[in-house]
Parts: C-alpha cells; sequence; structure tokens
C-alpha cells in the first residue's frame, strides 16, 4: 500500500528529473560525428579554456558578492522580525514576501526602467541637482538585480531558526554575566547557523546559475555561466557543450552544498521551512 | 543566630498590560536562608524571581542588594543566577561548555575553568559526561547541569525557577533531598518558586505563600501549616475543612449547629470567620460522645490512611483522615480538640 501510494512520485521523479539527468549527461560526453556520436571528454576541455573559465569566474563572483550582501542584509532583517522590537511582524514580513508574489520577469524589468538613463533614479536625482548615474548594463546593476530577486531566499530560513529560538536560553546567557554583545556572538550566532547555511545555499545557487538577471540588467555584456548555457542550446545549438557546462555547474553546487553541510554540523534535524 | 538581610523588596508591583502581577509586595531574604514562593500558577511567584533575576523591571517599589538599589541593574550585571523550569541549556555546547559558559565570560584561565567544572559534575552527580550532548540526557540529568551552570559561578542567592516540576515523582524526591544538602554545603541563599506544598515544607527555612500577587503568609514551615492566617493558606498547605462560623465569645464558636471551645480569642462578639479543621485532627468516635455527627460517604484507601467523607445532619461535608475505618453508611461521631479548631477573619469577597 504504502509502494503504491509512492508510484506517482517515483514516475513524476524519473520523468522530470532522472530522464533529463540522464539526457545532459549523455550529451555531455558524446559529440556528433558522421553518421552517429562518439563517447568524448572534448565538450569538458573545451570549456577549461580561458574564454570559458573567466566567466565562470565571474559568475562565481557576482554570486559570491550578492550571497554576502543578502546574508548581510537579510541576518538583521530577520533578526528584527524575531524580535520584539516591532509590534506588527507580520507587516514587515509581507513586505519581504509581496514581491515574490509578482513575476520574477516583471520584478526585474522594473529595474530596467528605474535605472534607465531617463529613468526613475536618474529622474530622482536630477530632481534634487545631483549627478545622474549610468548603472544600469554594470556589474553593479547585476549584483542589485541578484541581492532584490533572492533576498526573500536569505530572510526567511534565517528568521525561521531565530523564531523558534528558545528566549530561556537567551536569558539564561545573560543570566550567567554574557552582555547582549557576547549574548549574540555565543548563542544566537550559533544556534542559527543552520538558517544561515540554508539561506546562503538558496541564494548562491540561484545567483550562480541565473541568466535573465544578468541579460537584462547587464545589457548580455557581462555574459554569466548561465547565459553561456542559454546560448549553447538556444542560439548556437550545441547542445553537447551546454550539457557539460551544466554537469559542472551540478558538481560545483554539490561542492559547495557538501561543504555547507560540514559547517552547518550535527543541526540537520532542523526543520527551516 | 540571625543573619543579614541580602534581597529585599519594598512596595514592589508589576504589571503585564494593566494586569497586575504582583500589588505592592514586601519580602526580605536573609543570607543563607531557603525561601520558597508557594502558590498556585498565576500567583505572581514567578513574576518575583524574574524581577530579583533582572529579566524584568518593576513599575513601582524598590529592590535591593546588599543595600543597594538593583531594579534597574541587567541581568549579567546582578550577583544571582538562575535555574530555569525548562532548563534552557545551550543546545549548541556539550555539558563542559554548558557548565563553563559563565566561567569563559568572566574569561577565567582554562586550568581554573576545568577545575571549578568538575568540582561542580562531581556536587550534581554527573562524573563523566563532559563530553556529552545536552540533548541526550534525561530530564534528571539536564536539570542537574542546570543547576551546575548556575552554582559554578559562585553567586551571592540562586533562583529555582519550578526546577523540579518536570521530574516524575520519585526523581523529585531525590532532587529535593540534593538540593537542600546542596544548599547547606555550599551556604548560598535558593529562593526557590514551586506550587508543590509539600515540595516547599520539606525544603525551606521559610515559605512565602503568596495569591493574586499578594503575600498572604511569610512563616516557617510548621508555622505555615500549624498556623494558618487565613482559609486560603490553610487549603492551599495540606487539605482541610473550611466551615462557616460565628464567634460567639472569646475561646468560643459556633459552627455545624453545635457551640465549640477553641483556642482563639480577639475577635468581636458575633463576628463571622472561617474554621478550619485539618482532616487528621478529626477522630472517629461513637456518635453519642460527639457534638459532630454523621454519615460516612465515602472511604478510600490512601496507603498510610483511609480518607472518609461523612455528611453531617446539616449537610457539611467533613474530610477525615484516619487509620481506622468505618463502613459506608455508617453514623459516626467526629471528635475534635479545642486546639485543632482555628478561627480565621473572613478574607473579604
Amino acid at each position: 500500500m504504502k509502494r503504491l501510494s509512492l508510484t506517482p512520485y517515483v514516475i513524476w521523479m524519473v520523468l522530470f528529473t532522472v530522464v533529463p539527468m540522464l539526457l545532459v549527461l549523455y550529451y555531455a560526453f558524446t559529440v556528433p560525428t558522421e553518421g552517429g556520436t562518439t563517447w568524448s571528454l572534448e565538450n569538458f576541455t573545451r570549456f577549461f579554456q580561458p574564454i570559458y573559465l573567466r566567466v565562470f569566474i565571474r559568475s562565481l563572483n557576482l554570486a559570491v558578492i550578492s550571497t554576502l550582501i543578502c546574508l548581510l542584509l537579510g541576518y538583521p532583517a530577520a533578526m528584527i522580525m524575531a524580535g520584539n522590537a516591532f509590534k506588527r511582524k507580520h507587516v514587515i514580513m509581507l513586505l519581504f514576501v509581496v514581491p515574490m508574489w509578482m513575476n520574477f520577469l516583471l520584478r526585474t524589468y522594473a529595474w530596467l526602467t528605474i535605472l534607465e538613463r531617463n529613468g526613475f533614479l536618474n529622474s530622482l536625482l536630477t530632481f534634487f541637482s545631483l549627478p545622474r548615474v549610468n548603472i544600469l548594463y554594470t556589474n553593479g546593476a547585476v549584483v542589485l538585480g541578484m541581492v532584490y530577486n533572492f533576498l526573500p531566499f536569505m530572510v526567511l530560513p534565517i528568521y525561521s531558526v531565530l523564531s523558534k529560538i528558545d528566549k530561556g536560553v537567551v536569558e539564561a546567557a545573560g543570566d550567567l554575566g554574557a552582555n547582549p554583545f557576547q549574548v549574540f556572538i555565543k548563542v544566537i550566532l550559533p544556534l542559527s547557523l543552520p538558517g544561515v547555511v540554508s539561506g546562503i545555499t538558496m541564494v548562491f545557487m540561484p545567483a550562480m546559475t541565473t541568466f535573465v538577471i544578468s541579460r537584462l540588467l547587464g545589457g548580455g555584456q557581462f555574459t554569466l555561466i548561465g547565459n553561456l548555457i542559454e546560448q549553447q542550446f538556444l542560439v548556437v545549438g550545441d547542445w553537447g557543450f551546454g550539457s557539460a557546462i551544466s554537469v559542472v555547474m551540478i558538481v560545483v553546487i554539490l561542492l559547495s552544498m557538501a561543504v555547507m553541510s560540514f559547517f552547518e554540523g550535527e543541526e540537520k534535524d532542523v526543520a527551516l521551512w | 543566630m540571625v543573619s543579614e538581610i541580602i534581597v529585599q523588596l519594598k512596595g514592589v508591583s508589576k504589571y503585564y498590560d494593566d494586569t497586575p502581577a504582583l500589588t505592592d509586595v514586601d519580602l526580605y531574604i536573609r543570607k543563607n536562608e531557603f525561601v520558597t514562593l508557594l502558590g498556585p500558577s498565576g500567583c505572581g511567584k514567578t513574576t518575583m524571581l524574574r524581577l530579583i533575576g533582572g529579566f524584568e523591571k518593576p513599575d513601582t517599589g524598590t529592590i535591593t542588594f546588599n543595600g543597594q538599589d538593583i531594579g534597574n541593574v541587567p541581568s549579567h550585571k546582578r550577583k544571582v543566577n538562575t535555574v530555569f523550569q525548562r532548563y534552557a541549556l545551550f543546545s549548541h555546547l556539550n555539558v563542559f561548555e554548558n557548565i563553563a559558559f559563565g566561567l569563559r565570560i568572566k574569561k577565567m584561565k582554562e586550568s581554573v575553568i576545568r577545575e571549578k567544572v568538575s568540582r561542580m559534575l562531581e556536587l550534581v552527580n554527573l562524573q563523566g559526561y563532559e563530553k556529552r550532548d545536552v540533548n541526550s540526557l534525561s530530564g534528571g540529568q539536564q536539570q542537574r547541569v542546570a543547576i551546575a551552570r548556575a552554582l559554578v559561578n559562585e553567586p551571592d542567592v540562586l533562583l529555582l525557577d519550578e526546577p523540579l516540576a518536570a521530574l516524575d515523582l520519585k526523581l523529585r524526591k531525590e532532587m529535593q533531598h540534593e538540593l537542600k544538602n546542596m544548599q547547606r554545603q555550599l551556604g548560598i541563599t535558593f529562593l526557590f518558586v514551586t506550587h508543590d506544598q509539600e515540595e516547599a515544607l520539606s525544603m525551606s527555612d521559610t515559605v512565602v505563600v503568596m495569591k493574586d500577587g499578594e503575600i498572604q503568609q511569610i512563616g516557617t514551615p510548621e508555622m505555615i501549616y500549624n498556623e494558618p492566617v487565613n482559609a486560603f493558606v490553610a487549603d492551599f498547605i495540606g487539605e482541610s475543612n473550611i466551615v462557616d462560623g460565628i464567634m460567639r465569645q472569646d475561646y468560643l464558636v459556633e459552627f455545624a449547629g453545635n457551640l465549640f471551645e477553641c483556642a482563639d480569642s480577639g475577635f468581636a462578639r458575633d463576628e463571622l470567620v472561617d474554621v478550619v479543621i485539618r482532616p487528621e485532627d478529626l477522630a472517629l468516635m461513637p456518635p453519642d460522645q460527639a457534638k459532630l455527627k454523621g454519615v460516612v460517604r465515602s472511604v478510600n484507601f490512601l496507603g498510610v490512611h483511609y480518607e472518609m467523607i461523612v455528611e453531617g445532619a446539616d449537610g457539611t461535608e467533613w474530610l477525615v483522615h484516619s487509620t481506622l475505618m468505618e463502613p459506608v453508611g455508617t453514623m459516626v461521631g467526629l471528635g475534635l480538640e479545642p486546639m485543632d479548631i482555628h478561627i480565621m477573619k473572613k478574607v473579604r469577597a
């Protein structure tokens, strides 16, 4: 009976996860030849050329910066939401969640009109007789777009863990002589690590692979790894190379998750959502 | 020998959103005393503890510690440590580090920390548990860690917030003894909060009985039990028969349709009073020899004694504890000595 009830999920997983994964692997490790295909590592050796590695490093760089900014903005926000300073915490929570109800593309397009040469931001700056800025189509704009879109994924897991910390533990630390700063460093921060790890993972992964944000706000000048993969499939038509880059990305993400779960330590059983 | 006062509360009140949790409380605690705050839930005993611990600020009144006002001193600057009801151990630290927490905050030397922690582990009987994860410990063991974590800081006063409430009966009895021993051994003032009257009576030097944010009575366990000041205290400390009576004159009270000699005086003539009689003070005897008579309505065997409910002619139900037993339906007499009739002023309702 139990086995039977699992069937729909197994079918789903096979159809939409296992088969596509196998296809990606197949394309990654083969090259087309006359009259068929042959096994080869050529797609991978091609990736490890400076031109593509530079794209990879740039993606990694922007993803790390975006993740750090999300963490620096998100942790205090989560603390405020989990704390008692505000009576209407759910309003703050809503402010974080409402943008997520809107279409991702629309949200990113909105930034386009804000940052444009004659957009909202520059009109505002002109109004206050300040020099105009050209943020659009820079790395800064891409990072801004990533932080804006992925911040909730940092805030929510941290908030979830923080709000479950027993107030008694915080009081106990104070009772034992710890000042508020020591309470934070020695008790709250270590107890909230699982949420931080989860938040970092949930921001870093989409930031590493996004191609929409970089194309809209980066204007295509700053090709990221996601754009590279997209191009191979939709423009160039080289499915083999596109698949190989995807495989590299999967390995990188799995490795980073392994590192994260090492830091997460023994708190694996904490439910985050 | 009367030792000096260490903690004193004067006119202390605390409100939560306009609801009073404590109203105009006066209390002092002497050095090396084992003081218990006793009362039903919601009586303000935990609030009082939290005020002394520094987790709450009083709305009115002053709290002094060794003569200094500490009303606005945050908890981390008070020489008081607390054992919390749900232990509040640090789940990211092992047993050793939990106990060492306060010492590390004080930046003590590693060798000193080791020595102090191991002495504490010995005191609470947890040698060899240093490296254990606190989440893997039983309730009783977690409790001991919580006690050690507080005591290792050598506080002047240890606050205990219903620390034994989550333990089973046998373990609770054991811990009661151990806590009392620790207190004698270390010479630290203990302020213990409980709703368990037996616990309060067996452990304390002084019991503070509270109700609705006010102190009802302060005294030794014997005083509280034998001379309760009002019907509430009498009822809360052990079981009692409480009936309406009229004080006809000094040493003479009327209740249940009869006049009884009693040991109390100083009431107005014909004043309405509460008459409190402990169930163990009512003795079964032949009906023709007693002023109080009734029919046995129920019998319960409780091990050491029987618990019987005897219904008097006027409908009053008397709770009787006796090693003797009369079957249900029997007419019995209930004898009592003047000493055992406690007369109390009616609490204005």
